[in-house]
């Protein structure tokens, strides 16, 4: 149960080129709307053709450029979730699931129909479904097709947000079931996190290292992972006599050290997540932490919490700070001064 | 009154929509599916016919099945008979003429049909021969009746290339377009506005027919 894929396309005006060997776990394939992601989907599943590379799915090669291999869709046994579900319009529920099971396998439908929801709904058109019970059809009919492994390409964004977590919490229960490789498309930081293992970044079409998900998030390594991560202070900085200056936070520490690593030379940025800062008054730990004066610029009021925007002396930027809002009322009867743990500074490469 | 001009006109327009139906889509599938180039190339050609005077085509037709060109020699050397002049003639004038209509509607039907329930039914294992006729079809049925009736009805009142190929001999090759040339000509004014209520009636029936039809295609009401 496995998927490797090694493939080049090139796409207007830049070069897909993804890489990475997935094994029975959940993967998601993040990065912004038009990196790519999509597009890698469509190459595993035989729906596009790459311009070059290989593809390999549980043992079968379904696509190999040197060897001239290029299977058709339906021979790669791959389940894949469309954005819009794509049902067939002009079938009902029970068409549609039909339609898979062919006239032998005709008996499983009450079996589907039943662990999918959809009993009461097996005469109905998907024009007269919600948005979830379209979903549920959709994936009904792609396991009624035995893939071998599953492809969900942007799952949940067609759905708002209440049916949005309904139904992820549906699709992971089943996925979990599956025991198969699962390959999945976000653009949404939270999404990933809970439904995936494991991360492959992309980035204007090439795909970074596949990353294990927690160290990905607590130790983005790129600028584009701290971005895609969720982390809203990213400024340029640079390593220079021993400081570490990140000239537009007016942010400046001491970094020595004595054998700095190659990846250490090439620290183009750095990023502060906006829930690391801290009022300097509560820091209470022994490790050791950048402390500075600040002035508020803006105060954002959100449903619990509250967003400030500050700026340290001799700076360009200012930080995004996010807090408790009783934490915020407190911030009055002390010192203007704030507190980020040097654990909690990102150190980030191009 | 003799109604075999209103016979010959239904059962050449009937046989040759059968056959446009059938080329138009296959080809307009096939188009569809081409790479860029090909596909400008092979789509004017299949247009052509659409924008030429049916006299040219005609000509053209005429110069291809006549007992003199290749096909008509081979013709009347296995069967004893001449392909133009007699009532089929027609149907290859009217396949020509109408051909266009049904290609066009139907590119045009499957160029918006959304390529990812296609790709769906792909992945679903489904063969491209299901998908064509099981999905894509159905759901392209609306502009696919309209080009067929369009052509039926096209094909109803071809005049030009029909007159050319099949000419106009009472009893033989005469259809209701022909023949109403024929009493014009021939100063029989009053036969010839029998013929014309006979061709608006039926072009009226057709069209309400479609809009009749349109109203009931679509999957399950919206809720």
């Amino acid at each position: 149960m496995a998927i490797f894929c090694d493939i080049k396309k090139k796409l207007g005006n830049f070069t897909l080129q993804v890489s990475f060997d997935i094994k029975e776990e959940t993967v998601a394939l993040m990065g912004a709307s038009g990196c790519g992601k999509s597009m890698t989907l469509r190459c595993i599943a035989g729906i596009m053709k790459p311009d070059s590379g290989k593809i390999i799915i549980n043992g079968l090669t379904v696509y190999d450029s040197e060897k001239k291999i290029d299977l058709p869709p339906q021979k790669r046994r791959v389940g894949y979730m469309f954005q819009d579900y794509a049902l067939f319009p002009n079938m009902t529920v029970e068409q549609n699931i039909l339609s898979v099971l062919g006239k032998n396998r005709r008996d499983e439908l009450t079996e589907y129909a039943k662990s999918y929801h959809l009993t009461n709904l097996l005469k109905h058109y998907p024009k007269q479904l919600s948005g979830g019970q379209k979903q549920r059809c959709a994936l009904a009919r792609m396991m009624a097709a035995e893939p071998e492994i599953i492809l969900l390409d942007e799952p949940f964004s067609a759905l708002d947000s209440y049916l949005r977590w309904q139904m992820e919490q549906e699709i992971t229960a089943v996925l979990k079931q599956t025991q198969r490789s699962v390959l999945f498309v976000s653009h949404d930081r939270d999404e990933v996190f809970r439904v995936s293992d494991r991360v492959v970044i992309i980035h204007k079409g090439i795909s970074e290292a596949i990353a294990e998900k927690h160290k990905l998030y607590r130790q983005p390594v790129t600028y584009v992972d701290a971005l895609l991560t969720g982390c809203k202070n990213i400024c340029g900085a640079e390593i220079k006599d021993g400081m570490l200056i990140a000239k537009d936070f007016g942010i400046t520490l001491n970094y020595q050290k004595e054998d700095m690593q190659e990846t250490e030379k090439n620290i183009r940025y750095i990023g502060i997540r906006s829930n690391h800062i801290q009022p300097a008054h509560q820091y209470d730990s022994d490790a050791p932490a950048f402390v500075s004066a600040y002035s508020v610029e803006q105060m954002i009021e959100n449903v619990f919490t509250c967003v400030l925007m500050v700026r340290l002396p001799g700076s360009e930027t200012a930080l995004r700070w996010e807090m408790q809002k009783d934490d915020y009322e407190d911030l009055s009867f002390h010192d203007s001064r704030l507190a980020i743990p040097y654990e909690y500074i990102y150190l980030l490469q191009e | 009154m003799d109604y075999f001009p209103l016979w010959n006109s239904l059962r050449i327009s009937l046989i040759a929509t059968v056959i446009t139906f059938f080329i138009g889509i296959f080809l307009a599938y096939y188009v569809v599916k081409l790479p860029g180039i090909v596909k400008g190339i092979l789509d004017t050609l299949f247009t052509i016919p659409m924008v030429l005077p049916p006299t040219v085509a005609g000509f053209i037709i005429l110069k291809l099945i006549s007992p003199k060109s290749p096909l008509g020699e081979l013709v009347e050397k296995y069967f004893d008979a001449t392909l133009t002049m007699k009532w089929y003639a027609a149907i290859i004038a009217v396949v020509v003429v109408t051909f266009p209509l049904m290609y066009r509607t139907a590119r045009s039907s499957f160029e918006a049909f959304d390529p990812d329930i296609i790709a769906s039914g792909r992945t679903l294992c489904l063969s491209d021969t299901y998908i064509f006729w099981h999905i894509l079809l159905p759901n392209c049925k609306a502009g696919i009746i309209a080009g067929l009736v369009l052509a039926f009805a096209r094909g109803l009142g071809e005049y030009g290339a029909t007159s050319m190929v099949a000419g106009y001999i009472p009893h033989r090759t005469a259809t209701i377009s022909t023949t109403v040339a024929y009493f014009w000509q021939t100063n029989q004014d009053e036969k010839a506005f029998q013929w014309v209520l006979i061709n608006l009636a039926i072009s009226c029936a057709v069209m309400l027919i479609v809009n009749v039809f349109e109203k009931r295609i679509s999957y399950g009401k919206e809720v």
